[in-house]
C-alpha cells in the first residue's frame, strides 16, 4: 500500500492541538528527543519500508540536495 | 611486561639460502606472522603447496588487540586443526547489557543457534591465539616460518616476483611465484605495490586496556553510550581468558592519545567504571586509531592482499581478524589451482570479486555501527538517544541498538563461480554461503558435517546414492558423500538446513561454500557447475 496523501485524520483540528500541547513546557533539546522518538514509535507501526521511504522523501526540504 | 603472561621469543634462524647465497624460487611467500599470515600459511599447508612465512619480529602480538573470534573464522581453524586449544582456552559470553548514562537500559542473552560444533564467538587475546597457530606451522613439514625477515622491497615479474629481505646476517634475494601479504593495516607490501587504500568514511581513536580483576567479575559484555565517567564517548567491556578483562574506551579523533594512556588518566576512569570496591591491575595499555578502508585490487600482480592489509573496519563487531581468516580460506585452493596450471588466473580474480564484496559489506555493517556509537550531527545524536531510552522500556527499540553486530560470514550470493538454482529451496542454504554446520554420525560415532567437507570438492547427496563415486572436471574431483550411507542424519538437523529432499545434491566448494545444488543428481549439470567453479 502507498503513502496515505490524502486526509485521513478524523479529527484535524482535534489532533493538531494535541500534537502542540504535547510538548508544552519542554525545551528545544527535550521536544527534539520527543519528536525523534515519536517519529521511531510510529515508523515501527508503520513497518511497511517502502511507504516509510516514501514518507522520507516526502519530508525532505525540496531544495535540499538529493538524500 | 604482563602479569597474566609472558611473550616468547622465537628464534631466529639463519636460511639455507642467506647462507648459501643462492636466489631460490619458493611457490608462496606470507608476509607477517599475525593471525591472517599465519593462517594463510597452515591453509597453504593443508592444500600441499610448500610456504615461506617472512616475519619482521620474533613473537606474539603484545597486548590482546583482537579478542572475539566467531563461528565461521573457528570453523576455517578446525578445518587447518587448530580450533580446538583455541576454544577450549577462550571464554563465551551470552549475556550483554547496555547502558545509556547512568542507566542499564537493558540486558539480552544471545541464544546462539544449538547443534553446531562451535561456538558463536569467543573471546581470547590474540597472542593465545597466535601461539596455537605458530605451534601449528612449526609442526608442518610444508610451512617455513622465519623471524626477523624483514621485507625491504619487491619487485615484480611476469611470473614471480623478487625479494629483498633483511634479517640479523644481512640482506639476501628470493623469488616467489606468489607473495600473499598480510602485514596489516600498515602493509609496507602494499606501499610497495602502489596499490590505493580508500575510502576513508572516519577516523576515531581507542584506548584499550587489560584489566586483572582480583575478584569475581561477571562474564557478560557490558556497553556504555555516554557514560558518566566517559562523557560524549563509548566504552566496552569483555572478559578473556586468565581472568583478564578487555575495555575498549573511544576517545574521539579530537584527544591526546599520549596524554589519555597516562595510568594516572586510565586508572581512575576504569575505577568509576567498575565501581569503588572492585579491586583491579592495569595490565597493558594502547591508543589505537582506526579508519574505514579497502585495497582497489586484492591482487597486484603476483602479490595478494588478505586481512587489515586489504581492509580497515572499525573494531565494532571483530570485523578484523574474522574477516581476514575468511581472505585466506576463500584464497589457499584458488592458489593451489594456478599454482599447479589447472585453473587460469581468472580463477585468482574471483579472490577480490568474492573477498572485495564481503569487505564492502563489513565496511557497511562497521559503517553502520560507528554511525549509531558516534552521531555525526545533532539530530543523529537526537535519534540514538530516543533509541536508547526508548529501548528500556519498548523492545521494538532494542534492534535499533547498534554497539557493534557481531561478525557473520558474507554470503557469495552474486559470485561468477555459482551456478544459480533451478528449483525451490526452503532454509538458508543458498549458491555462495558458508556450509552451515549440523551434527551428524559417522561409523557408529558423534561427528559433525563440517568434519567431512572441505579441502577438495563434495557433493552432498540425499536419498539415493548415486551410480558415480565422484564428478571430475579440470583436474578436480568432487567426491561423493551420501547422507544415509557415508553419515547419518541422526537429529534431522541436517536434512533441515540443507532442505535435503531425496534427490537434492550440493555441490561444495573446498572452503566449504555452497557452488551450485539440484533436485536430481545430473552429472553433466554438475560437471558444468564444477567447471564453472574452476573458471575452466
Amino acid at each position: 500500500m502507498p503513502l496515505i496523501r490524502t486526509p485521513h485524520l478524523s479529527d484535524p483540528d482535534g489532533f493538531y492541538e494535541e500534537l502542540i500541547h504535547s510538548q508544552r513546557g519542554l525545551t528545544d533539546e527535550q521536544a527534539e528527543l520527543m519528536n525523534s522518538k515519536l517519529v521511531l514509535i510510529l515508523a515501527n507501526h508503520i513497518g511497511d519500508r517502502q511507504v516509510l521511504a516514501e514518507a522520507l522523501a516526502l519530508a525532505r526540504p525540496k531544495a535540499a540536495t538529493q538524500a | 611486561m604482563l602479569k597474566t603472561y609472558s611473550y616468547p621469543q622465537f628464534p631466529y634462524r639463519q636460511s639455507a639460502e642467506q647462507q648459501s647465497g643462492t636466489v631460490r624460487r619458493h611457490p608462496v611467500v606470507v608476509i607477517g606472522a599475525g593471525p591472517i599470515g599465519l593462517t594463510a600459511a597452515l591453509d597453504c599447508a593443508a592444500q600441499g603447496i610448500p610456504v615461506v612465512v617472512l616475519d619482521d619480529n620474533n613473537t606474539v602480538s603484545i597486548g590482546s588487540r583482537a579478542v572475539c573470534y566467531a563461528k565461521r573464522p573457528l570453523e576455517v581453524w578446525d578445518r587447518l586443526g587448530v580450533a580446538a586449544p583455541m576454544v577450549e582456552r577462550g571464554v563465551s559470553w551470552k549475556v550483554g547489557k547496555v547502558f545509556f548514562k547512568d542507566d542499564l537500559v537493558y540486558s539480552f542473552d544471545l541464544l546462539p543457534e544449538p547443534k553446531h560444533q562451535m561456538p558463536a564467538m569467543i573471546n581470547l587475546q590474540q597472542y593465545y591465539l597466535e601461539e596455537v597457530l605458530v605451534d601449528a606451522c612449526e609442526r608442518s613439514t610444508l610451512v617455513d616460518l622465519r623471524w626477523k625477515h624483514r621485507l625491504l622491497s619487491l619487485q615484480q615479474h611476469d611470473d614471480h616476483a623478487v625479494l629483498s629481505v633483511e634479517t640479523p646476517d644481512g640482506i639476501f634475494r628470493m623469488e616467489a611465484s606468489w607473495v600473499i601479504a598480510c602485514d596489516g593495516a600498515n602493509s609496507d607490501t602494499r606501499r610497495m605495490v602502489g596499490a590505493g587504500f580508500t575510502g576513508q568514511f572516519f577516523q576515531d581513536r581507542f584506548l584499550i586496556a587489560d584489566v586483572v580483576m582480583k575478584a569475581e567479575f561477571p562474564t557478560e559484555r557490558w556497553f556504555w553510550f555516554d557514560p558518566p565517567f566517559h562523557r560524549g564517548q563509548s566504552v566496552l567491556l569483555h572478559k578473556q581468558c586468565d581472568n583478564v578483562w578487555r575495555i575498549d574506551f573511544q576517545l574521539g579523533w579530537g584527544a591526546d592519545p599520549d596524554e589519555a594512556k597516562k595510568p594516572e588518566n586510565v586508572i581512575p576512569r576504569i575505577q568509576a567504571m567498575l565501581g569503588p570496591n572492585t579491586e583491579f591491575e592495569l595490565e597493558w595499555v594502547s591508543v589505537y586509531q582506526f579508519a574505514c578502508r579497502r585495497i582497489d585490487n586484492f591482487r597486484y600482480g603476483r602479490v595478494l592482499f588478505a586481512g587489515d592489509a586489504a581492509h580497515q573496519v572499525s573494531p565494532f563487531g571483530a570485523r578484523g581478524a574474522n574477516t581476514g581468516v575468511q581472505d585466506t580460506d576463500n584464497l589457499a585452493w584458488k592458489l593451489k589451482r594456478v599454482l599447479d596450471g589447472t585453473s587460469p588466473l581468472a580463477l585468482l580474480d574471483t579472490y577480490h570479486e568474492e573477498r572485495a564484496y564481503a569487505a564492502d559489506d563489513n565496511l557497511l555493517n562497521s559503517t553502520r555501527s560507528t554511525d549509531f556509537i558516534t552521531p555525526k550531527s545533532r539530530a543523529s545524536l537526537r535519534y540514538r538517544d530516543a533509541v536508547l531510552e526508548l529501548a528500556e522500556t519498548e523492545p521494538f527499540a532494542r534492534p535499533l541498538v547498534n554497539s557493534g553486530r557481531l561478525s557473520t560470514p558474507t554470503p557469495y550470493l552474486h559470485s561468477s563461480l555459482n551456478t544459480p538454482d533451478e528449483a525451490e529451496f526452503s532454509g538458508r542454504m543458498r549458491p555462495g554461503t558458508n556450509c552451515a554446520d549440523a551434527p551428524v554420525r559417522v561409523a557408529s560415532r558423534d561427528d559433525w558435517l563440517l568434519h567431512q567437507l572441505g579441502g577438495g570438492f563434495t557433493l552432498l547427496c540425499f536419498g539415493d546414492a548415486p551410480a558415480a563415486d565422484g564428478i571430475e572436471a579440470g583436474g578436480a574431483k568432487a567426491q561423493v558423500l551420501v547422507v544415509g550411507r557415508d553419515l547419518v542424519d541422526a537429529d534431522g538437523v541436517l536434512t533441515e538446513r540443507y532442505d535435503g529432499q531425496p534427490g537434492t545434491t550440493y555441490l561444495i566448494r573446498p572452503d566449504q561454500h555452497v557452488a551450485a545444488r539440484w533436485r536430481q543428481f545430473d552429472a553433466a549439470k554438475i560437471q558444468a557447475a564444477l567447471r564453472r567453479c574452476l573458471c575452466l
